[in-house]
C-alpha cells in the first residue's frame, strides 16, 4: 500500500484470520463491550433517569423548591407530597430535584476544571520531559501529600462560601491523579512513529499535542473523568454536610443529608431518600466508571 | 537505600515548611480576627488583648517568632480557650481520635484483607461478587450517609446504643464501625487486585508443586506481594483515618481533634488552627515517608526509579 494513503482504515488492519466485515471502529468495540456489562448499563440506565429527573422534574411539578406551607409541615409521603415536607412545609421531591441540578452541577463544573487542568499539566509535562518534567512531577508529589481536605476546609471556612470559589477548591484538588495519567500515556505515545512522521511534517508542538496525541489517550481520560466526577461529588457534600458547601436558599444532596441528619429521629424520611438518591448516583458513576475502563481497557494504575 | 530516605525525608520537610507558611500567611490575610466575633470588647481591650497575643507586632515578625517557637515545641497559646495552649488541647483530643482510628484501622484491615483475599482465591464466584458489591458501595457511600442511617437503625430504632457521646466501650462500637467500613472496602479491591497478580505468578506454581497446602501458598506466598499495593494505600488512608473523622466525630459528637478542627476555623483560633494543621500535614508526611521506606525496601523496582 503506498504510504501516502491517509485512510483512517488503513491505520487499524483487522486481523488476517477473522472475516473482514464492516470496520469496527475502537469505539464501537468499546460500546459492545461496555453494553454487555451489566454493572455498567444500570449505572447508565439510572444516571439517565436521575440527569431527566433533576433537569425537568422542578419544572413540571406543582411546587416550587422554596414554596412553604407552613401549615403542612414535616408531612410524610403522600400522593400530595410523594416524598413528603420538610420542617417549612417544602415538598422534598422538589427540593431533591433541584439539590439534584447542584449536585451534578458541581460535579460537572469541577471535573471539568480538574480535567483541564490535569490534562494541560500532563500534556507538557509528559510531552517535553527531562528537567521540566523532573520539576512538575516533584512539584505533584509534593502537593499529594499536603493535607489538601484541610485547606479546602479552611478556604470555605474563611472566604465566604461562595459556589465558585468551591469549584476552584475541589477542581485543584483533584487534577493531581489526572495530570500523572495523562503524562504517562503521553510519555507511551509520543515514543511511536506516527507521532515522528507528524514531527518530520514540520508540525509544531501545539499541533502535535492536540491533534496527534490527545486523540489516542483519549480512552484513559475518559475513565478517570468519569470517576472524578463522584469524588467530586463526594467532597461537596461533605463540605455541604459540615455547613461548608453550598448555603441556602440554595441546597444541594450533602445539605438535605445534613438537614436530613438532623431531624431523622422523628422524620426518617427526611434523611432516607436523599441519603438514597445521592448514594445511587455515586454507585451508578463509579459502576460506569469501572465498566468504561474494563471496556476501553485501560489499565489501571491506581487500583 | 540511605540517600533515597535522605532525600525524601529532605522532600517532607520542605513540604511540611510550605503548608505551615502557606496555612499561617493565608489565616492572617482572611477577613474578620479572633476577636471580631465578641461584640462587647472596646477598641482599648482589643489592642490589649492584641499586644498579649503578639498580633500587634509586624507580621513578618509574628511569623518568625511562631517559627522560633515552633522549633522548641511550643505551638503557642490558644486564642479562644483562655489560659490554655494548643499543645494541651492537642495532647488533650488527639488520644481520642487516635483510639477511634487504631479501633476503625483494625476492622478496616482485617475485614478488607480477608474479603479481598476471599474473592480472589474464588474468582467469579457469589463471594467475588459479593465482595466486589460490597467494595463498590463502600467507596460510592459516604461515611456521613452510613453514620446516620446506623445510628437511626440501631440506636433510635433498636436502642442497643447511644445514638452519640463518647463514654462507655459501647459508644466506640459504631463510629468504629462507620469509619472502618469506609476503608475497608478500597482496601478489599485492592487486595483483590494484588492477590489476583500475584497468584497468576510463577512462584506460586513452584510453591503449589512442592505441595505446599492451598492456605500456605496464599498467606505465605502470595500474601506478601499481594498486599503491596495496600500498603501504598495505608499511608495517606492511616491519616485520612483521622482526618476523615471530622464527619465521624461530628454525627457522634466525639470530643476529638477532627471536631476541634473544624470548630477551631469557625473560631478563627489561629494558633489552634495551625497546629492541627502541622499536626496532620506532619502525621500524613511522616506516614507517607514510612511507606516509601517500606516499598524500596519490599521492592527494588522502587529504589531505582527514585
Amino acid at each position: 500500500m503506498p504510504a501516502a494513503s491517509p485512510s483512517p482504515i488503513a491505520a487499524r488492519p483487522s486481523p488476517v484470520d477473522e472475516p473482514i466485515e464492516k470496520g469496527n471502529s475502537l469505539w464501537h468495540d468499546a460500546w459492545l463491550r461496555l453494553r454487555k456489562n451489566k454493572l455498567a448499563v444500570f449505572g447508565m440506565g439510572t444516571l439517565a433517569i436521575v440527569a431527566v429527573a433533576c433537569l425537568f422534574g422542578p419544572l413540571i411539578s406543582p411546587y416550587g423548591y422554596e414554596e412553604q406551607e407552613l401549615n403542612n409541615t414535616f408531612a410524610s409521603p403522600s400522593w400530595q407530597h410523594w416524598l413528603g415536607t420538610d420542617q417549612l412545609g417544602r415538598d422534598l421531591l422538589v427540593r431533591l430535584l433541584d439539590g439534584g441540578q447542584v449536585s451534578l452541577g458541581v460535579g460537572l463544573c469541577a471535573t471539568f476544571v480538574a480535567l483541564t487542568i490535569g490534562v494541560a499539566y500532563g500534556a507538557v509535562s509528559g510531552f517535553f520531559g527531562g528537567k521540566l518534567d523532573a520539576v512538575m512531577m516533584r512539584t505533584v508529589d509534593i502537593m499529594y501529600s499536603l493535607p489538601f481536605t484541610i485547606f479546602v476546609i479552611l478556604l470555605m471556612v474563611f472566604f465566604g462560601r461562595n459556589i465558585v470559589l468551591l469549584f476552584v477548591a475541589i477542581g485543584a484538588v483533584e487534577w493531581l491523579t489526572m495530570a500523572r495519567i495523562v503524562r504517562s500515556q503521553v510519555m507511551a505515545v509520543k515514543k511511536m512513529e506516527f507521532i515522528e512522521a507528524a514531527r518530520s511534517l514540520g508540525f509544531g508542538h501545539r499541533r502535535i499535542i492536540f491533534r496527534h496525541i490527545l486523540p489516542n489517550i483519549l480512552g484513559p481520560i475518559i475513565v478517570y473523568t468519569t470517576l472524578t466526577i463522584p469524588a467530586v461529588m463526594l467532597l461537596e457534600a461533605f463540605l455541604s454536610f459540615l455547613g461548608l458547601g453550598v448555603q441556602p436558599p440554595m441546597s444541594s444532596w450533602g445539605v438535605l443529608i445534613k438537614d436530613g441528619a438532623e431531624k431523622m429521629e422523628e422524620y426518617p424520611w427526611l434523611l432516607q431518600f436523599p441519603a438514597a438518591i445521592f448514594s445511587l448516583t455515586l454507585l451508578s458513576l463509579n459502576f460506569l466508571g469501572d465498566g468504561l475502563r474494563d471496556a476501553l481497557d485501560v489499565r489501571s494504575s491506581k487500583d | 537505600m540511605l540517600r533515597f530516605i535522605t532525600s525524601r525525608f529532605l522532600q517532607s520537610l520542605l513540604a511540611l515548611f510550605l503548608v505551615i507558611t502557606a496555612t499561617f500567611f493565608m489565616l492572617r490575610f482572611v477577613p474578620g480576627g479572633p476577636f471580631t466575633a465578641e461584640k462587647a470588647v472596646t477598641p482599648e481591650i482589643l489592642r490589649n488583648l492584641e499586644a498579649h497575643y503578639g498580633l500587634d507586632k509586624p507580621l513578618w515578625r509574628q511569623y518568625l517568632d511562631y517559627l522560633g517557637s515552633l522549633a522548641q515545641g511550643d505551638l503557642g497559646p490558644s486564642f479562644k480557650y483562655p489560659n490554655r495552649t494548643v499543645n494541651e488541647i492537642i495532647a488533650d483530643k488527639v488520644p481520642v481520635s487516635a483510639e477511634l482510628g487504631a479501633l476503625a484501622l483494625s476492622l478496616a484491615l482485617v475485614l478488607g484483607i480477608s474479603l479481598g483475599t476471599l474473592a480472589a482465591i474464588r474468582r467469579n464466584t457469589w463471594i467475588d461478587y459479593t465482595a466486589s458489591t460490597f467494595g463498590m458501595a463502600g467507596i460510592s457511600i459516604p461515611t456521613f450517609v452510613v453514620g446516620p442511617l446506623l445510628v437511626l437503625a440501631f440506636a433510635i430504632h433498636l436502642g442497643w446504643f447511644n445514638a452519640s457521646g463518647w463514654y462507655g466501650p459501647l459508644d466506640r462500637v459504631l463510629p468504629a464501625i462507620v469509619l472502618g467500613l469506609a476503608y475497608a472496602a478500597p482496601i478489599s479491591r485492592l487486595t483483590r487486585g494484588g492477590m489476583l497478580e500475584v497468584l497468576n505468578q510463577d512462584f506460586i506454581r513452584t510453591a503449589r508443586a512442592k505441595g505446599a497446602s492451598e492456605f500456605r501458598v496464599v498467606t505465605r506466598h502470595a500474601l506478601r506481594g499481594g498486599l503491596l499495593p495496600v500498603i501504598t494505600y495505608l499511608g495517606p488512608a492511616v491519616a485520612g483515618i483521622l482526618t476523615g473523622s471530622f464527619v465521624i466525630e461530628t454525627i457522634f459528637q466525639i470530643p476529638g481533634i477532627g471536631r476541634e478542627f473544624v470548630n477551631s476555623a469557625f473560631n478563627r483560633d489561629y494558633t489552634l488552627v495551625l497546629g492541627t494543621v502541622i499536626l496532620y500535614a506532619g502525621l500524613i508526611m511522616a506516614l507517607n515517608l514510612v511507606v516509601d521506606i517500606v516499598q524500596a525496601w519490599l521492592n527494588p523496582k522502587v529504589r531505582l526509579e527514585a
